[in-house]
């Protein structure tokens, strides 16, 4: 059997194409509670439960945001979390039209004998855990694995593992219901320049499109989400349109048609540029058989977060900035955003951080 | 280094866009000295070099075919051979606007412990003989790799060794100026049905795809020729538009959209079949990044044969035929075919012979 026949296939087919419809992205709201806790001390919030429910309150129901959105990534404390008013926060978003995602890897754990190159690790009871996310209402999920470019790295050995571990991850979640958003994040840091990143993206998205046909996974009830190509994030930038050249180059070259679309993470970019690099992408003129959206967390949420500070009083301010960020993601998967005239504070704020882990 | 960005990548690019200009396809006449010999032979003509030239001679000035045609195919010997008037049949083909190809490959020989699966020899010195064949005029270049279905089989050395080979082929091509042709025949010969051979096709063509990354070819500067998907040669036909369905599938499953081209063999199906299924494919709505086209041999050169019978005074009429089937494939190409009305005495004669060797 070439790939996954089972009883999901026709819904996991239909939940992915909904995923890529053009117009629409994802929201990554899924940071783990030490890392949302690091947002929370950024601007003086503390790090408890009421204040995590809060904060993604804020951003469920903001006025206006769900239409451009049509899916939203949550950790696992979030899925059961609601409303203060009662209401459940998968049936917010499901009313607004956007299928709830669930982050289920734990982590990443260093790969002995390698210069600190790491593999990811989930895959234990992860068929019970998929079917306790799709009762809750979770009808994709998320593994991040990492990869990092260096003298010799990456190494064979992390791409194999990461590979493997990801085809994996891929399949138990759709024998279970779960449209697996596999996502292979080469970190930018970093001297190389963009060659360098296109030939590490080209080779790591071969690995991983023949680690998923070899573990039967069916590519049409999947989504892919890579880093952009880029130069180095010690190495000089360079125009959107160069980004879009090699990003979707890169894709051409080893991505399958059958996949639907492609939701970008923004990696450390600003929320202006990811959206810039996005819509060059959406504006060339080549051979593109999939959507190319996003899937945004600190991009989408930086301005927003700038904003809230924790109070109440800002709601409102806070819910207008994510809806400013959204509205342009959409326009970039339709290459149509003209950029913004004035910027929200915080939004061509480098959002990187060193070797970043979440 | 990811891939070949060596001095002949941009003619390589090149020509193989050329190859898929849509409304054009590939004539296979590269029949070695042996199966050309079975071809006369069925016509009562002798397998002596002048027989040879002068069917060759009939095929390449056939008045109004070379429009069709982006490339023709050659074997070492037609390469060097001239018309009755002394005029190279590689200029003949060039000032018709037709790219001239070589076969490459030197035969297939058995792999000790598997159930008579074969690998494909020709590498050695290979390099040297591209870059005489690249004087010599030629573009393009073909290496038939030859799988089949059982039980047991493909097994996964006959698909890593043919997947490998093919790669170290096509790269040392791309080194010498020629566009490789990549062609893994998976056999039509069994009594299976539609699915397993898409199975199975779409196991060989992630294995071809990870090799060529693995070797760092440029997907660019390559063409695809596959076996469509059909039932096996005992099983029960389907319609054009089941086969179109399968093989569209499997390619969109396995072959990035950075190649510019399929073209098919056409394996033993008639001459009418092998261009209603290429027509149904055209015609299907879905995702297509590549051109799909036709490199037939005998499915386009047998109405022809019969037709010509080794007899100067048929040579209008053989012309004719073969017209007849270039335009029909043509119009294939671009989903327009609408059938023929009287088919040539062995249009629709099943050309399919038994574990073919060629």
């Amino acid at each position: 059997m070439s790939c996954y026949k089972g009883k999901y296939a026709d819904e996991l087919i239909a939940n992915a194409a909904y995923i890529g419809t053009p117009g629409k992205g994802i929201l990554a709201a899924d940071e783990s509670t030490g890392t949302i806790g690091k947002r929370l001390a950024s601007i003086n919030v503390e790090n408890v439960e009421t204040n995590r429910r809060a904060l993604r309150e804020l951003l469920f129901t903001a006025p206006g945001v769900l239409q451009y959105l049509s899916g939203v990534i949550l950790f696992e404390e979030t899925l059961y979390q609601k409303t203060a008013a009662g209401k459940p926060f998968v049936d917010v978003l499901k009313e607004g039209g956007v299928l709830p995602g669930i982050k289920v890897d734990k982590g990443t754990v260093e790969l002995a004998g390698t210069n600190g190159e790491t593999t990811t690790q989930g895959l234990d009871g992860l068929a019970q855990r998929c079917q306790q996310y799709y009762k809750a209402g979770a009808r994709f999920a998320k593994w991040r694995a990492v990869l990092n470019i260096g003298a010799n790295e990456p190494s064979q050995l992390s791409i194999n593992e990461n590979a493997n571990g990801l085809a994996r991850y891929a399949i138990i979640c759709q024998e279970n219901g779960l449209v697996p958003i596999v996502e292979p994040e080469i970190l930018v840091d970093g001297s190389h320049d963009i060659n360098k990143c296109a030939d590490v993206t080209e080779r790591v998205l071969a690995v991983v499109y023949k680690a998923l046909n070899d573990h039967h996974v069916l590519l049409e009830g999947t989504l892919l989400k890579p880093n952009m190509v880029t130069p180095g994030s010690d190495a000089p930038k360079v125009a959107p349109e160069v980004v879009a050249e090699h990003t979707v180059r890169a894709l051409q070259r080893t991505m399958p048609p059958a996949v639907p679309a492609v939701v970008f993470l923004s990696g450390g970019q600003s929320e202006e540029e990811a959206t810039l690099n996005l819509n060059a992408m959406n504006k060339l003129k080549t051979k593109k058989p999939w959507t190319l959206s996003f899937s945004f967390g600190r991009a989408l949420q930086q301005s927003t977060l700038k904003a809230w500070a924790g109070k109440d009083e800002n709601i409102k301010k806070a819910q207008d900035a994510l809806l400013t960020r959204c509205k342009a993601n959409s326009e970039a998967t339709l290459g149509t955003y003209q950029g913004a005239s004035a910027l929200s504070e915080g939004a061509s704020e480098s959002l990187h951080v060193k070797d970043y882990k979440y």
